[in-house]
């Protein structure tokens, strides 16, 4: 599949990162690294810059300074299918799937970067472009299975419960055979028993297929049980790094959280 | 196709198949078949009717990947069907090319012109990327109607194509033309739609964002879109000069490109099969329409002298619109219910 990494690669390298809308600095002079086959959890309360980041590294956000390196690449002049095709790939927040293709499709849709029959060769069909079309089912297939989606492989997404929605967006950026993922919040707005399910699929990956993955996540139970390492954001800048378990016992870490309530209180009047 | 009960896949191979039984494959040519004697039983209303739908459902099968499948309205699907009839018409009148050979380079020559009509999707999309194509469909045709090598206000005439000493001068011959052209286009353009680029065609209208997370090249895939669906256009453009003998820029108005974009919607946006239901429904329609009106004049005289000019337009609009609200999906998807019922009978659950 990709290229194993061994656990002492730099698989991503952010470096004093700045991002600002206007005056709002999103991003304050980031650094983190993703090491080896690491899952790296991404905490921090809302509005701290998590999306923000995830959009900086796969090239939505253009950062005002700093360099993004991806296996020791600069990344981040690159644009977004660019930088899709060097193996960085994402779900999002609010789900973003093709609404209007089935499970199948839509999971077929992401082995684009790894096809090639162009339109002439496409529209005959017959010969090269069915047997890439098999050789890539199979591989989407393989995935389908491991996700569990077999009974809704043919519904189109836009009738699916939300759950499984989530889960089919995962099973899409798996497709793309990625060499980082980056999952922004995968079990938010997800049901105890689906939540654990997505845990479950998501040590799968790191175990099976040995995907890097920075996972951005409210759920602090959740990060304990599956993160390997934590990086705390809040208003954009790093306050904590280390192991789940000692990052919750960071007093700034508390205050981030402590802060969020009051300030939750203020905004909503 | 319709898929008897109890027929499962079992290979991708099989579940990829568009005729998937032998008894379809019977069927299907056994149809053609009696479909290419047209022209010996068929009287001449019925062939030229069929010509000018064959040479319809080429132009909006274009239309179906540009605004169906990639998501890109366009309202310049006749001004391109326009330059691909006077391409045809310059290349074999002025520079003496075969038909045969016109006729290709009219389309690609169509489908280079649609990179410029779909530059301004890099930066604009849905409304103002539509009323950019009508600004592109009125220069476009402003072109035609002022440049020395269109002929000017007058066109130009054209000559029927021919093979050896064979002319292709009536309808009944041009039927032999124009339908293995359109089966061929409906072929390619159907594998198109559901391999690669199809998948990154609807990427694209579906969800720009994920599109370029899964490495698609937003503006790429929307110009080969363009590209593609004036092919489309210029070849159908070419037949229908070849076909009428004539180029003449009011052949090709904006009315004809809103008709186009009127029977994507009745068919179904997004689905082949649902291209040729739009054409024939709107077409027949029209036909029916036309001949009614005089009578309509007849029956009712507050009408006016000549109700047929506003009616077919008339009705049109009202089909429009019961479509749009009752059926936004189109015909198709009444197809697919119909099918899909089909396929379980005899056990309906
Ligand atoms: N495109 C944008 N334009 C302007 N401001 C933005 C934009 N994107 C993000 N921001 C701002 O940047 C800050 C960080 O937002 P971001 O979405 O990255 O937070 P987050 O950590 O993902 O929060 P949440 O947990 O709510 O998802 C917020 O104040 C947000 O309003
Ligand atoms: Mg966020």
């Amino acid at each position: 599949m990709n290229t194993s990494n061994s656990a002492a690669d730099k698989i991503l390298e952010v470096k004093s990162l700045n991002l600002s809308f206007g005056g709002l600095k999103a991003l304050d002079d980031l650094d983190f690294q993703v090491m080896g086959r690491e899952l790296l959890a991404i905490i921090g309360p809302n509005g701290a810059g998590k999306t923000s980041l995830l959009n900086c590294i796969n090239g939505f956000y253009r950062p005002q300074s700093g360099t993004i390196q991806f296996h020791g690449k600069a990344i981040h002049p690159l644009q977004p299918h660019t930088i899709a095709k060097l193996g960085v790939s994402r779900t999002f927040q609010n789900i973003e799937l093709y609404t209007g293709l089935n499970v199948l499709e839509n999971l077929m849709a992401a082995r684009h970067i790894h096809m090639k029959r162009g339109a002439f060769l496409g529209s005959i069909f017959f010969g090269p472009a069915r047997r890439e079309e098999i050789r890539h089912r199979e591989v989407v297939e393989d995935i389908i299975d491991f996700l569990e989606l077999e009974p809704v492989r043919k519904q189109v997404v836009g009738t699916l419960s939300y759950g499984v929605r989530k889960r089919v967006e995962l099973g899409r950026a798996l497709a793309m055979d990625p060499r980082l993922l980056l999952l922004d919040e995968p079990m938010a707005g997800m049901n105890l028993e689906e939540k654990e399910d997505m845990a479950r699929f998501i040590l799968d990956v790191a175990e099976l297929r040995k995907i890097p993955m920075i996972i951005v996540e409210h759920d602090m139970d959740v990060i304990m049980d599956i993160a390997d390492r934590a990086v705390v954001l809040d208003f954009g800048s790093k306050i904590a790094e280390g192991s789940p378990a000692e990052v919750v016992e960071n007093s700034r870490v508390i205050q981030a959280y402590l802060g969020e309530e009051d300030e939750f209180e203020t905004s909503s009047q | 196709m319709w898929r008897p009960c109890g027929v499962f896949d079992a290979t991708y191979e099989k579940d990829m198949a568009i005729v998937r039984t032998s008894r379809h494959w019977i069927a299907l040519i056994v149809s053609l078949v009696i479909f290419f004697f047209i022209p010996l039983y068929g009287s001449y209303y019925i062939v030229s009717f069929i010509n000018t739908l064959a040479i319809t459902i080429i132009a909006v099968l274009g239309l179906q990947i540009v605004s169906g499948y990639c998501g890109q309205i366009s309202f310049g699907q006749a001004a391109f069907m326009a330059l691909g009839g006077y391409t045809s018409a310059v290349l074999t009148q002025k520079f003496g090319l075969s038909f045969w050979v016109a006729m290709p380079l009219a389309g690609i020559f169509t489908g280079l012109y649609g990179l410029i009509g779909g530059a301004p999707s890099m930066r604009i999309k849905g409304f103002y990327l539509a009323i950019a194509t009508i600004a592109i469909h009125f220069v476009t045709l402003w072109l035609l109607l002022h440049l020395e090598i269109t002929g000017k206000s007058v066109g130009l005439t054209v000559d029927s194509p021919q093979i050896g000493s064979f002319v292709f001068d009536t309808d009944e011959r041009m039927f032999y033309i124009i339908m293995p052209i359109m089966i061929l286009m409906t072929y390619a353009a159907r594998n198109l739609v559901r391999t690669r680029v199809g998948r990154a065609f609807v990427a694209v209208r579906d969800n720009d964002l994920a599109a370029q997370v899964m490495g698609i090249n937003l503006y790429y895939y929307k110009l080969l879109a363009f590209f593609v669906s004036c092919f489309y256009a210029g070849i159908a453009g070419s037949l229908y000069a070849h076909l009428t003998m004539v180029c003449h820029p009011e052949q090709f108005t904006l009315l004809h490109a809103l008709w186009y974009i009127g029977m994507l919607i009745v068919g179904g946006l997004g689905s082949i099969p649902g291209v040729f239901f739009g054409v024939v429904f709107i077409r027949v329609m029209d036909e029916i329409v036309l001949i009614a009106s005089p009578y309509l004049a007849d029956w009712f005289p507050w009408l006016g002298m000549a109700p047929a000019a506003g009616l077919g337009l008339t009705a049109f609009g009202v089909v429009l619109a019961v479509f749009l609200i009752k059926e936004p999906r189109g015909l198709a998807h009444r197809w697919e219910i119909l099918k899909a019922s089909s396929r379980l009978y005899p056990f309906a659950y």
